[in-house]
Parts: structure tokens; sequence; C-alpha cells
């Protein structure tokens, strides 16, 4: 096996010169064809899929280190899952080092592509669509990287995902760019997640634009360190279409960027404009849990200098009417539920002129009806926090020149 | 013969049926084929059985049979365990057994009975020096032969309830996904504690196993499924057909869901646990677990679908095992409310 020792000793330089190349055409077989090359390709090989539509029944997978898996371009190469009779998503990556690029995946039954435990991965010029539109029946994640250190998602386009639409879980060193999401329940959502940047993305006609979460009982918890900035998020007011249960199914219809838990969220630089229940929603987590490691709060969120509307004036709440009534037509832009952790920094800084509203809200978990709405009072100054190792790491930036 | 003992004069009786077809196959196993570098094309490749169709085993393979198996639509099992000469299991409490470098697993599937049983896939997982390798072979229609079918196939085939299904051959990654905790291919099957005493026993008298593992026969005997208590049948069925997956270092340890048999958290089990990434899957329910509360459930209404993306299991899964939702339905039911 003198090939692959050599091909894995190079694995961690740029390019191996010897690297083998699968090419795969639509056609008969191709199905069978393509899961082969994924099973056989050595570390460093690139796989290539010529244009054209492949149909498939079972989900794919992959799980060779080092792989590149390059189609003709996200129009042209097509993955076709809409016949798809088993496996939980289209394409699964297990290993490191994995480049995806220039192809797209149509209606998984499931998720788009999932990526567990692959650290350094790229997805580069993906679209997964599910090309019926919203719909509750539509797989939950499009593209779905999870418990990995290293992920860089560019110039990729997730649309009608029944739950995140690029969903980044359990992992660290993420850097979302370039990217469209479009007609998803959230379109982008960072959750449970360190040292993430999300920027220069269009987020559009979502039931919430970019979300940021952390949430209990996961393996992973403690999520933070994450920039929100340069983003167009406009017009994310589309009905939501999660299937109950999950608790994207809790955002509201009207929701631009949304902060749930979390410590160093910097929200700067981004067009806000046409959410109308809130352009910028910072809450603790509003359930029941039982975790002591959990914390609901967040700390040190800050809302910088954003081009946003005059706020919601649509807002799907309790008491709307009566809410713009008291707010004179519109509710200003950032809306917070008034819970911050004792002791621990303020959950939210305000550091441009941007208004906002507060629930006046006394506990973790307090139902809405209690809430007490009064303007927003905020510290003007965030607390200071180390961005270095924020967003994918350097060598996938080369990795893709 | 290499070795005397009971299990293998059983074996042996089995042979003298067989004779007449036994000298178109290997009558040895091949270990060069187990622990070597490539993926052997051919099932016979390795010699695992004297006589395939009727699953006779070589000498030196044992057979071997769990409490509670794995469903997998239907489909009969025949499980065997092949050690090379000299070696032996290694009881190790009531979990896998361990294997020496040079064995092997063998699964192999069939679907009907007597004389129109069809053989349709083996599956075997070998201990290599580097780890375990786990590959699907699929049976020609004369079951004359099973070839490596690393990309997986469908078949067409009439499951036990009547029903036409089609029947997925996983391809060699997706073993992986099921066999895998934390990076590594590991077996499933052969823990102690859903092996029968009495085989245990025989093991060790044959000189095959060190010793009998603490902790062994345990699960309950699936058999017992309709009348016996629930919370062992079900956590047994769990611990069978899903801990693989959930569990910490599992395919699906990111849901936080540990299924284990040894699992005692309420919530980690899924009771009152809110899904993470369940999608569609959740089918409107809050919890995975609503104890007395089947119908509100997410783990009973995805045990109940055969639709991917809902269904679960995610692999091996084309239709639903009623016998295994009534059974965890039951302990839901029984389940106190809180």
């Amino acid at each position: 096996m003198l090939r692959t020792t050599l091909a894995a000793a190079l694995l961690a330089s740029a390019a191996p010169v010897w690297a083998a190349t699968h090419m795969i055409a639509p056609g008969a077989d191709a199905a069978e064809k393509l899961q082969e090359a994924l099973i056989m390709a050595a570390p460093g090989d690139e796989i290539v899929l010529a244009a054209g539509r492949y149909p498939l029944r079972d989900g794919l997978s992959l799980d060779v280190a080092g792989v590149t898996v390059r189609g003709a371009g996200p129009a042209l190469t097509i993955l076709d899952f809409t016949g798809q009779q088993g496996s939980g998503e289209g394409l699964l990556v297990t290993s490191d080092n994995v480049t995806l690029r220039d192809f797209a995946i149509e209606n998984p039954k499931g998720d788009g592509i999932k990526s567990k435990g692959a650290d350094n991965i790229i997805y580069h010029r993906i679209r997964v669509t599910w090309t019926n539109g919203p719909s509750a029946s539509n797989g939950a994640y499009g593209i779905y990287p999870v418990e990995s250190t290293g992920i860089l998602i560019s110039d990729s386009e997730v649309s009608g995902a029944s739950d995140a639409g690029i969903y980044v879980g359990q992992s660290q060193r993420i850097t979302v760019r370039n990217s469209v999401a479009s007609d998803n329940v959230a379109g982008i959502e960072i959750e449970n997640s360190r040292d993430a940047i999300v920027t220069q993305n269009y987020v559009t006609r979502n039931t919430g634009g970019i979300l940021v979460f952390d949430l209990p009982s996961l393996p992973v918890m403690g999520g933070g360190n994450v920039v929100v900035s340069g983003n167009l998020v406009a017009g994310n007011n589309t009905p939501n279409f999660a299937p109950p249960g999950n608790i994207v199914g809790n955002v509201p219809r009207g929701t631009g960027i949304m902060v749930m838990a979390n410590e160093n969220v910097w929200v700067d630089g981004n067009i806000v404009q046409d959410n109308p229940t809130a352009p910028f929603m910072v809450i603790a987590y509003s359930q029941r849990f039982d975790d002591a490691r959990y914390n609901p709060f967040p700390r040190n969120v800050v809302i910088g200098e954003n081009m946003v509307d005059s706020g919601a004036t649509d807002p799907a709440l309790p008491g709307a009417p009566l809410l713009l009534a008291a707010f004179g037509g519109a509710l200003p832009p950032i809306l917070w539920d008034g819970l911050s952790q004792a002791g621990a920094a303020p959950a939210l800084a305000v550091t441009g002129d941007i208004a906002g509203w507060s629930l006046n809200l006394q506990r973790q978990g307090q139902a809405l009806a209690e809430a007490q709405p009064g303007p927003l009072t905020a510290p003007e100054q965030g607390i200071k926090w180390d961005a270095s190792a924020v967003g994918a790491p350097p060598e996938l930036e080369a990795r893709l020149k | 013969m290499r070795r005397s003992s009971a299990l293998l004069a059983v074996a042996a009786l089995a042979l003298s049926g067989a004779i007449a077809h036994a000298r178109l196959v290997s009558p040895q196993v091949s270990d060069a084929a187990i622990t070597g570098a490539s993926l052997p094309p051919k099932l016979s490749d390795f010699g695992f059985f004297i006589h395939p169709d009727a699953q006779v085993p070589t000498l030196g393979v044992t057979p071997y049979a769990l409490n509670t198996p794995l469903w997998s639509d239907g489909a009969d099992k025949l499980r065997f365990i092949y050690l090379p000469e000299g070696t032996r299991l290694h009881a190790d409490g009531e979990g896998l057994l361990r294997f020496p470098v040079g064995a092997a697993i063998i699964k192999t599937f069939a679907f009907g009975e007597g004389t129109s049983r069809r053989l349709i896939e083996t599956r075997v997982l070998l201990h290599r020096a580097d780890g375990w390798v786990a590959l699907p072979y699929r049976w020609n229609a004369e079951q004359t032969e099973a070839t490596l079918a690393l990309a997986g196939a469908r078949i067409d085939v009439t499951s036990p309830a009547g029903e036409a299904i089609s029947y997925r051959i996983p391809n060699k990654n997706q073993c992986k996904e099921c066999h895998s905790l934390n990076g590594a291919v590991i077996p499933i099957g052969p823990k102690a504690r859903n092996l029968a005493a009495e085989w245990l026993g025989d093991m060790v008298q044959a000189g095959l196993l060190d010793q009998v593992p603490e902790g062994a026969h345990r699960l309950p005997d699936w058999r017992t499924h309709a009348t016996g208590a629930a919370a062992p049948l079900a956590r047994a069925y769990l611990d069978v057909n899903c801990a693989h997956c959930h569990q910490p270092g599992g395919m699906a340890s990111n849901s936080g869901l540990d299924l284990r048999w040894e699992q005692a958290d309420p919530h980690a089990v899924g009771i009152m646990k809110r899904p993470v990434a369940a999608g569609r899957g959740a089918g409107g329910h809050e919890f995975a677990i609503v104890p007395g509360a089947p119908d509100q459930s997410i783990l009973a209404y995805r045990l109940s679908s055969a639709e991917p993306g809902v269904a679960m299991p995610e692999l091996g899964k084309s239709t639903v095992d009623p016998d295994g939702v009534a059974v965890v339905r039951r302990w839901i039911l029984e389940m106190k409310t809180q």
C-alpha cells in the first residue's frame, strides 16, 4: 500500500501531485459508481462529477480523509434525492480535510449534507434545494456540519429547509460566508458553537434570518465568540413551517438576527430590513431545563452599527396591536427579554444608535404574558474579548485557492 | 480436525448432510483473507462455509445467537464467530467479548422458510491488525456465491409479514455508521449481557473463551416480547437496535440521547428530553418520551415510521417492527407520569 501511505503522508501539504481523479458521469450505474468511488478513494484523491442529473435512491457517504468531491457547478451537477428510499441525509461525511464543491443536492428526505466529526471541511459553491419551497415535509437541515473543528462554508445556497438552511452545531472555528439562505425556517443557525463568523451572506424569506443559539443537555455546550457582520438580512417573514416540537418552531416569523443564551456575540455592519417582528432579538433560553452545566442567559451580546429600518411594524407577538399603539406604530428594532445573569456581563450592549424595547421579564422561563414592556436601556459599551480564533483556520482558505 | 469440542461435534453432525457439496469450497478458513489488506471480492474467499447455501460452517466457525436481536425487516439471521487456531475470546464484563486479531464475525440475512429460504446478504467483520473492517456481500440468485457489494444494493423481497419491500444492503460506509464508536469500527452484537449463559459456558468448555463473563445473559429473551415485563424488554430492544448510534461517541452522539442498557439517567434515555435535530422526525411532539403517553413520544413515533427522514433507525430498516413498537409503547404507557 505504498500509494496510500504516501498519500496519507502528504495530507498535511496542500495538493498531492499524484492524487488520483475518479471521473463519474450520469448514467444507469452512476449512483453505484459514485458510492464506490467515495469508498475506494485514497486520501488526496478527487472525485469529479460531470454535469447532469444523478437520481439517487440511497444516501451517499464519505469516510476517507482529504478527498475532494467536485461537480461542474451548483446549477449543472445535481444529485437528485427526490426518489430517496433510505438514510437520514443525502450525503454524510465522517472524515477530516474534505472539500465539497460545485454541486447541488435536491429534495433529500432528511438533511442535505451532514458532516459529523469531520474537521477542516469546506463547503464551496454547494446548493441544497427543496424544490417545492417551504414545507413541513422537507428535510431539516440543508448544510449540516456538527461536532467538528474547522468549517468553511462559502458561496453556497440553501432553500426550503424545514429547520435551518445552514446549520452549524456543537463545533468551533467556523466561517459562513458569501452564501444565500432563503425560504427556510431559520436561514443560518450557529448552535452550541464557538469562534464563528457569519458574514456577507444574503438571508431572506426565512421565518428567522440568522440565529445564534445555545441549548441545554447536549454533549457540547457553552456557545459564544460569534461575529455576525456585513450580512443582508431582509424580508424574513415566512410563516413558521417547522414541524412542531423543534426549537426553531418557536421562532416568530419576521425575526432578523436572534441570539439566545451564548456569550460574546458581536452584531455589526449588517443591513437588516423588513423583518417585522424583531430586526434584532436577544433572549434567554425560555424553556425549563435540568442541566447544571448550562447557562441560559445571553452575556455580552453587542449590537453595533447596523443599517436597520424603523423596526417591527407587524410583530407576530401576543398583544401586538396594543404594543404597536404604545410604541407609536412600530416597535423599536431591538427586542430584549430583560433577562441577564446576576453577577455576569450585561446581557446586551448597544454601541450604535439603534433603539430597543424590553419585555422586562424577571426570571428565566417566565411566561410572555407576564411581560411588562418598556423602553430598552443598555450599556453603550460591551466587554472586549479575544476574537483572534474566530473563523475557519487559514489553511482552509488556502485550500480554496 | 483442528479442535475437538462439543461445539464442533455439532457442526460436524450438520456437515454430514452436506458432504456431497463440500468439495466445491475450501474446507479451511483463509486467515490471509481475514487479516490481509485487500477486500476479498467473494465470500467464498474466506472459506467460512463448507456448504454455503445451507450455511454449514467450516470447522472453527461457531454459530451463536442473541437473546434480543437487531430487527432487520424480519430477516432471519445466521450468526457465526471465527477464531484463528490457538486463540480465544476474552471476557470483559457484561459488554463486548474481546476478540483476538484474526477473528471474524459473520452474519447472514435470509428470508423465507425451509426450501424456499433465500440468502440475501452476508456481512462480515474482520479483526485486522489495524482494527475491524466491515464488508457486505450479496448472494447470487443461484445461492452459490456472495460477492462484495461495496456500494450496497437494493433487492425486492417479501417480508415474513407478506409485505413486498425494497430491502437495502448497506454500503461499506453505512456498515461503519452503526459499527463506529469514537471513530473506530467495533462489533455490536456479541455482548456478554446479550448472550446465553449456556453458550458462553460451552465456549469456555471448548477452550474458545477464557471465562464466563460477569453480567452475562442479562438481556431478556426476545421471544417473550408479547408477555414479558415491558421495561427490560424495551430497554434491551433500544440497546440492541438504537444504542450503537445513540450513545456518547456514536454516530448520533450530537442528539444527546443515550439509549444504552446501562444508562440510568431518565433524561438521557429520552424521558421529557426535547429533540435537537429531529426536524420533521419529531412528528409534532415535544419530547422523546412522555411517560404514560406513547402517542406523544417522538421515540415511538419514529420507530413506527418507515419513511426516510422520519424513520428510526435510519439504516437497515424498510419496514416497521410491530413487536418492537408494541414493547416500547407498552413500556412508555406503564411509566409513571410526572
